[in-house]
């Protein structure tokens, strides 16, 4: 224990409020500087533009199973992740298939419920998520009232130029019923 | 809001301890001399924070953590001012150390019964110092690499223990990953934790106690608040408008100047680094080092130091002698003083030190490049590091310097704007192949200078002797054909003849039938796209073109260019000096007719 007796502290004056608002003013000042720095940093992220929405070539017409069934292609693009650059790397895939009317038709494999990868079974003939078992036509429309999908699987745009097959690649938010870029 | 706080009180006690917090009585009123703990704690608070949000955008490892910090620095909103708070309050940081540590050695605050206080202080400046130390890493460039290299190089040297720790520490004998994530969990979780334990406990010691009041009391007591909490709040202002100074700094000396702490080139483990030096606070220590021949360096290193911080840590006993406290203020000042002359010595050495001065430039030019092709490629998974390896304009003046400069010159430099000490007995090859250096190889006044032909054995040869007889007295109409030679033998190395303007490529044709003419006699020696088995001058045919020159680098006694006539030069491939990568890379920085339009070499 201490040995030295304090002394009451004296009988608190008016308090000056002109020095409590400087104090008030001057440790805001000071907390927001390097609180403010970070935030920014910290939310810089929501600064950066989507990746994605280009066209980009799949295959060729020849890969496409003649009979109408989907096949997987992995997309490769020039990836930015951060500070790395990657010139030809994996950013999704698409499933492409053959229409009955003579058209390419590409499915974004994703699923719009939560995102996982979406399997083609070749017993039924449908689409279906491993995660929660949404289940999806084999033209990507929800072919089960009980899939917990929001939305049928997202449809990209297909180009075809000669023999090659082009495929816009996009990728959408998912857990909703409307198609919104992500 | 009343309610809240009365149901918040009830629960919690927060009402009293607010109150005795703020009430907290400052014998004789408040004074601008306390306001050094505060400072601290406003400076730790804001490495925290600042800490925390750098943490989020920071990867420690040996491909990413230069890349992370680059790109908070420079891609990131406001990363360079999170940065320059970081580092500059770190700084700052040690400089309020010593002003807290000085204030309680003269006011006596260390003295009974607030020894333990005192300790829990000098123990809090130790982990203060080890947060910059291990800080200083992180950003995994070549300053921090090479002064970390060197601090655990001294741990290594502790008796008995000092290799075990060394490796404990560096996670292995190589400097790594591992080193990275250890110093990082150091810096981030383990140093800062402690500090908070320790802070806490000095808080709440000092609390115990009360203030060390100045004697004598020149006012009545106050409370806490508002009076020294004012104060308190305006030196932290001050502290953090000094950090904001020191980060804004650069830019109000040059418009466009890099802003906050600075990044140097990514760590280089193969590439030596004479500009390495510590944080400007240890460098009284590494000034300290110099003085210690080998093997006493564990005196000035570990033996001296500990015996100085245990005189410190005995200050309280020491205290209770007579003219202890005397002696204790005095043993701190002169101990300061010596770290500042030790500090003032150092800098003056390097001020005056011309090979120092040219690493420090060279590392800027290193960080500014790196950072160029960082953000204009992109940095591909191999690292940072690769982007500097494959660069021709890094590599290329090094390589010079090494591998050529010993004969050769670059616009009268090594390459990299040193001066070599050697007579210089080869060519100046800045410009090379370039019109003006072939106007200059084609003048009777200037080919056997030593900036041509003149330190070599062809400064007499057929060659020299062809211009200055040929050359000398040009009529107007010869002037005109030469202009043309030359136009034509500077297009051979560039692929301006294909794309050039309509009346450029005219030039070039009847430049090139010029060379192929008998009037002009080029061909008497030297092959012209016609092989001619007898020429026994350098080829003419895409001369000067990059596959030219990695041609002549690698073997200048090839047919192709000298042949057994060859001077001196060695045979860079054959003899296995260079490999065909450091050959190309050397031969485009020759090639570059203005080396970068951000950094003009030299």
């Amino acid at each position: 224990m201490s040995e030295e007796v304090k002394p009451n502290p004296p009988a608190p004056e008016r308090r000056s409020f002109l020095k409590e608002a400087a104090i008030m003013a001057i440790g805001g000042v000071a907390t927001l500087v390097p609180l403010g720095a970070g935030i920014a940093v910290l939310l810089d992220p929501l600064r950066r533009n989507v990746n994605g929405g280009s066209k980009i070539r799949v295959t060729s017409l020849d890969a496409l199973p003649k009979d109408g069934t989907p096949r997987k292609f992995p997309i490769l693009a020039s990836r930015t992740d951060a500070w790395n650059k990657y010139p030809d790397a994996p950013v999704g895939a698409v499933y492409l298939r053959r229409t009955p009317d003579g058209k390419i038709q590409a499915l974004n494999v994703v699923c719009p419920h939560a995102g996982c990868f979406v399997d083609f079974r070749e017993n039924t003939k449908n689409f279906f998520c491993p995660c929660h078992n949404s289940s999806f036509a084999v033209d990507g429309k929800i072919d089960d009232p009980k899939s917990p999908s929001p939305r049928a699987m997202d449809e990209l745009q297909v180009e075809v130029k000669g023999s090659d097959v082009w495929v816009r690649f996009e990728n959408f938010q998912t857990g909703r019923a409307d198609k919104i870029p992500a | 809001m009343k309610r809240f706080l009365a149901w918040a009180d009830h629960r919690t006690g927060v009402k009293k301890l607010t109150e005795e917090a703020l009430y907290e009585n400052v014998p004789g009123g408040s004074r601008w001399r306390y306001v050094w703990g505060s400072t601290l704690t406003f400076a730790l608070a804001v490495q925290f924070i600042t800490g925390i949000f750098l943490w989020m955008g920071y990867s420690p490892s040996a491909q990413t953590a230069w890349e992370s910090v680059f790109y908070i620095q420079n891609e990131m909103f406001g990363g360079w001012l999170l940065r320059g708070i970081h580092h500059f309050t770190a700084q700052l940081m040690t400089v309020l150390l010593v002003l807290h540590l000085m204030q309680v050695v003269v006011d006596g605050a260390y003295k009974a019964p607030r020894e333990v206080n005192f300790w829990f202080g000098l123990i809090l400046l130790i982990l203060t110092l080890a947060l910059s130390l291990t800080g200083y890493l992180l950003p995994w460039d070549q300053k921090g690499f090479w002064a970390t290299k060197v601090s655990t190089n001294i741990l290594g040297i502790t008796p008995v223990v000092g290799p075990l720790l060394q490796k404990l520490v560096i996670g292995g004998t190589d400097y790594g990953h591992l080193t990275l994530t250890r110093f990082f969990a150091l810096h981030a979780g383990v140093l800062p934790a402690s500090i908070v334990l320790l802070v806490i406990g000095h808080i709440y010691l000092f609390r115990r106690h009360g203030i060390t009041p100045k004697q004598p009391l020149r006012k009545w007591d106050e409370p806490f608040w508002p009076e020294q909490v004012l104060k308190d709040a305006v030196a932290c202002l001050a502290v953090l408008a000094a950090v904001l100074f020191l980060i804004l700094r650069p830019r109000l000396f040059a418009a466009g100047a890099p802003m906050g702490a600075e990044l140097g080139a990514p760590a280089d483990p193969s590439e030596a680094f004479s500009a390495a030096r510590p944080e400007w606070y240890f460098l009284f220590l590494f000034q300290f080092l110099k003085y210690f021949p080998g093997q006493t360096e564990i005196v000035g290193a570990l033996i001296i130091p500990s015996l100085l911080m245990g005189v410190v840590f005995l200050m309280p006993f020491l205290g209770q002698w007579k003219l202890g406290h005397r002696f204790n203020v005095g043993f701190l000042f002169v101990m300061l003083a010596g770290a500042g002359m030790l500090t003032y010595l150092a800098k003056a050495q390097d001020r005056n030190d011309p090979d120092y001065q040219a690493a420090v430039r060279e590392a800027s030019v290193s960080a500014e490049r790196a950072q160029f092709l960082a953000s204009t490629k992109g940095v591909p998974s191999s690292g940072a590091l690769t982007l500097l390896k494959n660069d021709p304009f890094t590599q290329g003046p090094r390589l010079f310097s090494k591998n050529c400069a010993s004969c050769h010159r670059y616009g009268g430099t090594d390459g990299m704007g040193g001066i070599v000490k050697d007579p210089q007995s080869a060519s100046d090859l800045k410009g090379f192949a370039s019109k003006e250096w072939i106007a200059g190889l084609l003048d009777a006044n200037r080919i056997s200078t030593t900036n041509y032909f003149g330190g070599t054995k062809f400064a007499d040869s057929k060659m020299a002797k062809f211009v200055k007889k040929e050359f000398s007295s040009l009529t107007p109409e010869k002037r005109a054909q030469l202009e043309k030679v030359i136009a034509a033998l500077a297009a051979e190395g560039t692929d301006i003849p294909s794309g050039g303007a309509t009346n450029q490529v005219d030039t070039f044709a009847e430049g090139r039938r010029l060379i192929a003419s008998p009037e002009m006699r080029c061909t008497e020696c030297h092959q012209f796209h016609k092989t001619d088995e007898e020429a026994n001058g350098p080829d003419l045919t895409g001369w000067g073109s990059h596959e030219w020159i990695v041609g002549m680098i690698s073997d200048p006694t090839h047919a192709r260019f000298y042949g057994k006539r060859s001077d001196r030069m060695p045979a860079f491939a054959k003899q296995q000096i260079l490999d065909a990568r450091e050959i190309g890379l050397l031969a485009e920085w020759l090639r570059s007719p203005t080396p970068d339009p951000r950094f003009p070499a030299n």
